[in-house]
């Protein structure tokens, strides 16, 4: 019953963490460079996810001020993270052209084919 | 909760599969989950961009991409032992942090004791927008917006910058990679 509890209790946290280090994973052992980025997205959902958990208030509503509730959630993370979102898609753009340029530098996206290609030339 | 196991299977099918248009269809999926997550954490207004930016705009910038390159993934030629030992490893010390947390919902936390109430309390005489996370980004964290907003300014101009100068390929991607700068750009 403890150990349930317990689940219960971190279930965000840990769905989070997996989702971190599947980004992470992808990261490190994909050699496709959009596959890469994907990962990379899912490192940083996986952030968001984190900031988010510990502002809902169990019983709480949106933070829209109203004579009709009393309790609100925390307002600063939303804030955060919607920084966040905002950026990380400038980011994302930024790396997509990055992948065009060496797709059309070397006809590939893979890690290993480039760095063939580069050691050749 | 059943959303995030929805999401944790999706993200298994993001790493196993090597059909790149896939993964990518995956991802807008993901981002719709992730959204409907925020709406259960009372994130209301993050849901809406995480839906119209991670779910809309990513996904058709990530396909366009696709257009221009390569829809497959070639097997990697590593074994990927190293890097699950390495993703492992980070996830049994950042589980074995989670155990201090406060316990998920709960008013008392830490993090509802510091500046929050004062939003909550103050926004409505300070600057009368009900939405308080509306008058946190544009008021009390204003140089935070105004930040992000050079963030973005810059990576408008890099991504021109890249791609000013291609070549046509035989695809003549040339029109579909200007018209995805202007997609970001109207955005902002």
């Amino acid at each position: 019953m403890a150990a349930f509890q317990e689940l219960v209790q971190h279930y965000n946290s840990w769905i989070a963490i997996f989702l971190m280090v599947s980004g992470l994973y992808i990261v490190v052992a994909r050699g496709n460079m959009v596959k890469k980025l994907v990962g990379l997205g899912l490192f940083q959902t996986s952030v968001y996810l984190i900031y988010l958990s510990p502002g809902k208030i169990i019983g709480g509503t949106p933070p829209i001020l109203s004579d009709q509730y009393t309790v609100y959630s925390n307002p600063l993370p939303h804030v955060l993270i919607l920084t966040a979102i905002v950026v990380g898609v400038a980011t994302l753009a930024l790396g997509l052209a990055l992948v065009v340029r060496i797709n059309e530098a070397f006809g590939s996206i893979e890690e290993d084919e480039i760095f063939e290609k580069d050691v050749e030339a | 909760m059943v959303l995030l196991t929805m999401m944790a299977v999706v993200t298994i099918g993001v790493v196993r599969l090597r059909n790149l248009f896939a993964v990518v269809i995956l991802g807008g999926i993901y981002s719709f989950l992730m959204a409907s997550v925020m709406i259960m954490l009372d994130a209301v207004d993050v849901a809406m961009t995480e839906a119209s930016v991670g779910a809309g705009i990513s996904t058709v910038l990530m396909l366009g991409v696709l257009h221009l390159t390569k829809m497959e993934e070639i097997k990697p030629a590593h074994t990927p032992l190293l890097p699950l030992f390495v993703a492992v490893v980070t996830a049994g010390g950042l589980v074995y942090g989670t155990i201090d947390l406060p316990p998920f919902g709960d008013p008392s936390g830490i993090i509802h004791q510091n500046v929050a109430p004062y939003y909550l309390q103050n926004s409505i005489t300070d600057t009368s927008a009900p939405n308080v996370v509306t008058a946190v980004l544009a008021s009390y964290r204003g140089f935070d917006t105004l930040g992000e907003t050079v963030v973005i300014f810059t990576a408008g101009i890099a991504v021109l910058l890249l791609l000013k100068g291609r070549r046509p390929l035989p695809a003549s991607g040339d029109g579909k990679a200007k018209s995805r700068t202007r997609r970001r750009r109207r955005r902002k």
